[in-house]
């Protein structure tokens, strides 16, 4: 590790833990893919507005759930954070540099501290390389991490923490069910000790009983190496799980964020309450008072998003101030210097503060 | 959502029988590998109106049972080695092809997981909806584009006059969803089976069509059985549960009962091992290992190398499905060790 010894993991109910360092400062981030018309004079008729004006912290040791339906925009801020693309705006401040202007070296030294865990253990990894060989290629390409004769030790001890056995080394991804594939992802993910992990639906694609297994290893060597998770993921209840702090989004923008039980108990914008609202709960007791807000209609498009605010079009509360005037993402008026739950960034001119899961009694 | 459960559980159920009953299915695949037993023995029911579940993870057989039972089944290498498929008083599996097909389609519909891939890309949504009446009812083409513009209408596809003459990749998840959904109520089928007719749909959408899914349900007075591994789903609209591993049915249950007091380790496993919405949990319980490959199912209880119950007689003995109350039974040699002391479930008659 080359970094400073980092201040311990936050409270999970500190909803904005103000006097720590963000390690990650995401500044009105926005990500437009052109669209073309025509083969040889390709012109420019439109821009797909996958992310526009994103904002948040990450900070040390904890865990950020980003939350939203396909489409939101979730996965391109995951390729923003790791510069896999470009933003068309915006600022990604990580220790005090953007990193959105690096190149070359510079960039390479960052990226050593920000790595990714991929959704599909299926495609993520190489068919022809060996457990060994795709553990240790981060060390090819950072050579001054590991030197050459330490790296099969290294990789060993890599396969011993995410709990595989060290002797399958040479294996072939093929010869491992899916979630012993997501613990190699993880493992190679880990290879560099980065300081910041960026999950992209890393358990969407495995079984329930194994779902539990991955959760818990990433909590536990989050603890064991003090990362600093994004946590990316459709399903409401893995990221009420895991999360500290939970964003969630719709078309491109944030339009709640908040501590976990701020979101997940309080939650004041009219999409969180919907969205909140529509996830079955496992407990066939909870259908007969369960109120569910069934929206209307599908997801606009990115590259036409509704004027003002995005949400307006399946949104029961919508009137005309929503058409014209775009909603910040800002702490209500209403509930402004309250200090109560509902005191959290919401994007909505009528938030209401709304309790649609039930608390356990 | 219906929020009533009723129940028929007695074998014989009403008037000549329940809708459909399987009874001790058996499906093998002869692959290069060797023979995976994919249905060991599976034994479910459904009447009328009624919505069953059926649980489990990839590999446990939940899907072939309903190929089998649908008449779909990849043959080679799939083969139904045992059993009996009661339909509306007929054994599928005594009837010739051409019997099948038309009962498929006509008397059973499925729906698919995934819609983009079960539609014909090159067809619009019109025709492949028409087929059905052209095919099964011998209308003609025009005739058949009017029932199609109808049935997108009763699956709440907006403008569907507009719409008919669309492609699979001018809809949306969801719409095409509701295509496959109209497809399958356009004959007016007394069973319909959803093999993960939401896994692909994002959760504000799941929840349009499950709750369409369950109106037409109720409706038409179909009996639905629904596939799934989503334990959240079961409990909205489930009325009984049956819960595969390995190719067995280990627990079934009335859908209350389960949630409340699992008798079998695997279903209390899951249970606990999935994160809730409206609790911040501690750590995950998670079951160990993983489920078994069907080429080698353990000897005894399959569940016995994950269980943390397991004693010798679970190595050796396959359990069988022990009578747990009046509408329950479980395949778990320690069922009342499961269930707790205080046991007796809510409804013992």
């Amino acid at each position: 590790m080359t970094t400073a010894p980092q201040p311990t993991r936050p409270e999970p109910s500190d909803g904005q833990p103000a006097d720590r360092e963000p390690i990650l400062q995401v500044r009105g981030l926005v990500k437009h893919f052109p669209l073309t018309q025509g083969i040889i004079f390709k012109r420019q008729v439109g821009a797909v507005q996958a992310v526009d004006g994103v904002s948040f912290d990450l900070f040390p040791g904890e865990t950020l759930g980003i939350v939203g339906e396909s489409g939101c925009g979730k996965s391109t801020v995951a390729k923003l954070l790791m510069n896999l693309e470009q933003p068309t705006a915006g600022e990604i401040i990580y220790r005090g540099e953007d990193i959105t202007k690096l190149s070359g070296r510079a960039l390479k030294a960052v990226r050593r501290n920000i790595q990714m865990v991929f959704q599909d253990p299926y495609t993520s990894l190489n068919p022809r390389m060996t457990v060994g060989d795709i553990i240790g290629e981060p060390y090819e390409i950072h050579p001054d991490v590991a030197p050459k004769g330490d790296r099969r030790k290294r990789v060993q001890d890599l396969l011993d923490v995410v709990g595989l056995n060290p002797e399958y080394i040479n294996r072939y991804p093929h010869q491992f069910s899916g979630g012993q594939r997501q613990r190699i992802g993880i493992a190679r993910g880990l290879a560099l000790r980065p300081e910041v992990i960026v999950a992209d639906e890393p358990v969407s694609a495995l079984d329930v009983s194994v779902q539990a297994q991955v959760v818990n290893l990433m909590e536990r060597l989050q603890d064991e190496f003090n990362l600093s998770y994004m946590f990316i993921a459709h399903d409401l209840s893995i990221v009420r799980h895991i999360s500290d702090r939970v964003g969630v989004m719709y078309l491109g923008k944030i339009v709640e964020i908040g501590a976990d039980e701020e979101i997940y108990s309080h939650p004041t914008h009219p999409y969180t309450q919907a969205l909140l609202s529509a996830v079955p709960v496992p407990d066939p007791e909870a259908r007969e008072y369960r109120e569910r807000i069934i929206l209307q209609g599908d997801v606009p498009s990115p590259a036409d998003p509704p004027s003002g605010c995005r949400f307006r079009t399946r949104c029961w509360k919508a009137q005309e101030r929503c058409v014209v005037e775009e909603p910040l993402l800002a702490v209500p008026e209403v509930f402004r210097g309250t200090a109560g739950p509902a005191e959290h960034d919401s994007a909505c001119h009528f938030a209401e503060e709304k309790q649609v899961v039930r608390p356990e009694d | 959502m219906a929020t009533s459960v009723e129940l028929s559980t007695e074998e014989g159920g009403t008037e000549g029988g329940p809708l459909l009953d399987v009874r001790n299915l058996h499906v093998e695949f002869r692959t290069r590998e060797g023979v995976a037993r994919a249905v060991n023995g599976v034994d479910y029911s459904v009447d009328a109106g009624e919505t069953l579940a059926v649980l489990g993870e990839s590999g446990s057989g939940k899907s072939v049972t309903a190929q089998a039972i649908m008449g779909i089944l990849d043959s080679p290498p799939g083969f139904v080695t045992q059993g009996k498929i009661i339909f509306q008083g007929r054994d599928m599996l005594k009837l010739s092809g051409e019997e099948r097909r038309k009962v498929r389609g006509a008397r059973m519909a499925m729906i698919f997981q995934d819609a983009l891939s079960s539609l014909n890309p090159v067809l619009n949504v019109g025709e492949q909806l028409g087929e059905m009446f052209t095919v099964h009812r011998g209308l003609s083409r025009k005739q058949a584009r009017a029932k199609a513009v109808e049935l997108m209408e009763r699956v709440r596809i907006p403008a569907a006059k507009e719409r008919v003459r669309s492609y699979p990749h001018q809809f949306s998840g969801g719409m095409r969803q509701r295509v496959m959904i109209a497809m399958a109520m356009a004959l007016e089928p007394e069973l319909i089976i959803a093999d993960e007719p939401t896994t692909a749909l994002d959760v504000t959408v799941q929840a349009q069509v499950m709750d369409l899914l369950a109106d037409l349900q109720r409706e038409y007075n179909m009996g639905l059985i629904l596939i799934t591994h989503d334990l959240g789903v079961v409990a909205d609209v489930a009325d009984k549960i049956a819960v595969m591993y390995a190719g067995r049915i280990v627990e079934t249950s009335p859908v209350h009962d389960i949630y409340a007091k699992p008798a079998h380790p695997y279903t209390k496993g899951l249970l606990d091992s999935i994160p809730r919405l409206d609790q911040k949990g501690q750590e995950l319980y998670a079951i160990k290992g993983l489920p078994p490959n069907l080429l080698h199912i353990p000897p005894g209880c399959a569940f016995n190398p994950r269980c943390p119950l397991a004693q010798d007689v679970c190595r050796t003995e396959v359990p069988p499905l022990y009578r747990v109350s009046r509408d329950r039974a479980s395949a778990c040699h320690f069922w009342k060790e499961v269930v707790g002391d205080d046991s007796a479930p809510a409804d013992k008659a």
